[in-house]
């Protein structure tokens, strides 16, 4: 099964929540040091829920949908509810089985949104 | 000439997935049917320890390790005193690093290498300047993919190290280091080059005396042989006068409660047992190499580069940008590419499943390369002897495929 499916394909070439914050609460770079990707992720925060959330990236299809599905999926979330999210929560958003070199790619936007919700 | 479907026959692997194409021989290479056999023949006949055992089979295993020091430096026109086995490539230049490094390099003084560096040939530099205080210089890399010539701006009489890539993984450029160190030598006659040839030596006639370099370094495992066997060749005035690296077992002459007399070169870098089985079956590995002719390996890589690249523009014009250019140059089977507005892991991983075409997506361990070019990453192409202009059209109609999911 191919893991460029039509969800991913919809995500990775027209993503939603792309962009910077400019009155975020936080910001966060962080790097795939396999292959040199990055992803900025900027999130707002109200009464402990995420108001806002967008992101810029370099970065391959696989790491585009998540960070866009990511996004999407946090919107209007509480912070204590998203501290929970996993590897499999990511697996089970995007509906793909990936090898693990490619996890990595998925689970970059999982290690930025992890890092805003460090308070 | 070398035919690569005949060349196949003796590669097990292409008998396990008969649809496998491999295009990723720089990160490493396949393996023959001789190398495979002679660790098996090690670990059923002879699989003792060596330089220790006062019986047969240790001593067969050491005249066995040992013959391989002697194919091998024979390969690259060396002695045999001067060859150390490592681990690879990696830490043959940590070695010299943490050894003649620590010693010659103070603060102050420079360490040149340019922005082609593997990271293997470039971090442990980078770091032990830091540790010295002494100043990291890179020498920039043209657009169409060459080292900059003009030296005078970054080497000085300071300069105690400079440390060049033969080949480079990325370009695969092949770099004038015959000139560039004479022009080196000439602006600081005591100026130390080390030379990182794991991209070369399997794919090039290479020769340590021409070069004129102090050190040399390469891995067995990217020309056929077994992983975990680097090769390090020193000048022996060079050796002979360096501390040892690792300490422990098989690398002294004497030892006391307050002191240990250290052995001779190369038994003094080669603490502890080393990969014994992998060492002796690297010979078969050399020995395969000389039978097919590093010549012909060479003229067969550089066809299929230009029948490459030459597709590639057919095929997808200015969609597709070659690192260092189109334009030839002297180099081996490496070839790096983007598809614009497509990232290269989607397309490697779009070939594998579709086509089970073996590529390499990322920056290749060269990240300050990339960037000096302007890029984040790279889809690479890198060919052997076994490679034929078939595995290229194949690759050339996978690509159609992938660019056609991903557009």
């Amino acid at each position: 099964m191919s893991i460029y499916r039509e969800l991913i394909l919809d995500h990775a070439n027209n993503p939603r929540n792309t962009g910077i914050i400019v009155k975020k609460t936080k910001t966060v770079l962080v790097f795939n040091s396999l292959c040199g990707d990055k992803v900025r992720m900027d999130i707002v925060f109200k009464n402990n829920r995420v108001a806002d959330i967008k992101f810029i990236g370099q970065g391959c299809a696989i790491s585009k949908a998540a960070s866009s599905m990511l996004t999407e999926y946090a919107k209007g979330k509480k912070k204590k509810e998203l501290k929970k999210l996993t590897k499999t929560d990511i697996m089970n958003l995007l509906k793909i089985d990936l090898g693990p070199n490619r996890v990595k790619c998925a689970l970059l936007p999982l290690e930025a949104l992890k890092k805003l919700l460090i308070t | 000439m070398i035919d690569p479907i005949v060349l196949q026959k003796d590669f097990p692997i292409f008998s396990y997935d008969k649809q496998m194409i491999y295009l990723d021989s720089a990160a490493t290479s396949l393996k023959p049917a001789c190398v495979i056999n002679k660790l098996t023949e090690y670990y059923s006949q002879y699989s003792a320890n060596i330089h220790r055992g006062i019986y047969k089979i240790s001593e067969k295993a050491t005249e066995e390790y040992e013959m391989t020091r002697k194919e091998t430096a024979d390969f690259i026109g060396a002695q045999s005193q001067e060859i150390i086995f490592t681990r690879n490539t990696t830490e043959s230049i940590n070695l010299i690093a943490y050894t003649l490094g620590e010693k010659i390099v103070h603060a102050n003084d420079s360490i040149v290498a340019s922005y082609m560096e593997h990271h293997s040939n470039f971090v442990p530099w980078q770091q032990l300047a830091k540790r010295k205080n002494a100043l990291f210089t890179m020498i920039p890399c043209t657009l169409d993919g060459k080292i900059h010539r003009d030296l005078e701006k970054y080497v000085t009489k300071r300069t105690k190290f400079l440390c060049l890539t033969l080949a480079s993984n990325v370009l695969g450029t092949i770099n004038p280091l015959p000139s560039i160190i004479e022009h080196a030598k000439r602006i600081n006659p005591k100026i130390i080059t080390v030379v990182d040839a794991a991209q070369a030596v399997p794919h090039i006639h290479t020769d340590v005396k021409k070069l004129r370099c102090d050190f040399f370094a390469f891995s067995a495992h990217k020309m056929l042989g077994p992983t975990n066997v680097g090769i390090l060749w020193g000048k022996a005035k060079h050796l002979s006068a360096m501390p040892p690296f690792l300490f422990g077992g098989g690398m002294i002459k004497q030892v006391t409660k307050n002191r240990t007399i250290f052995a001779d070169v190369p038994s003094r870098f080669e603490a502890g047992t080393p990969g014994i089985a992998e060492v002796i079956a690297f010979k078969e590995a050399v020995r395969y190499i000389k039978k097919i002719g590093i010549d012909a390996i060479s003229s067969h890589e550089k066809n299929l580069c230009q029948y490459l690249i030459a597709s590639l523009i057919e095929n997808f014009g200015k969609r597709c940008v070659l690192l260092g250019g189109s334009k030839p140059r002297n180099r081996v089977g490496v070839v790096s590419l983007n598809i614009k507005d497509i990232h290269p892991h989607d397309i490697a991983a779009i070939l594998d499943e579709r086509k089970h075409i073996c590529v390499r997506a990322g920056h290749h361990c060269t990240l300050p390369l990339h960037s000096s070019l302007g890029f984040d990453s790279s889809l690479r192409i890198s060919m052997y002897m076994y490679n034929s202009r078939n595995d290229i059209d194949n690759l050339i109609s996978a690509l159609h495929t992938a660019i056609s999911i991903l557009s």
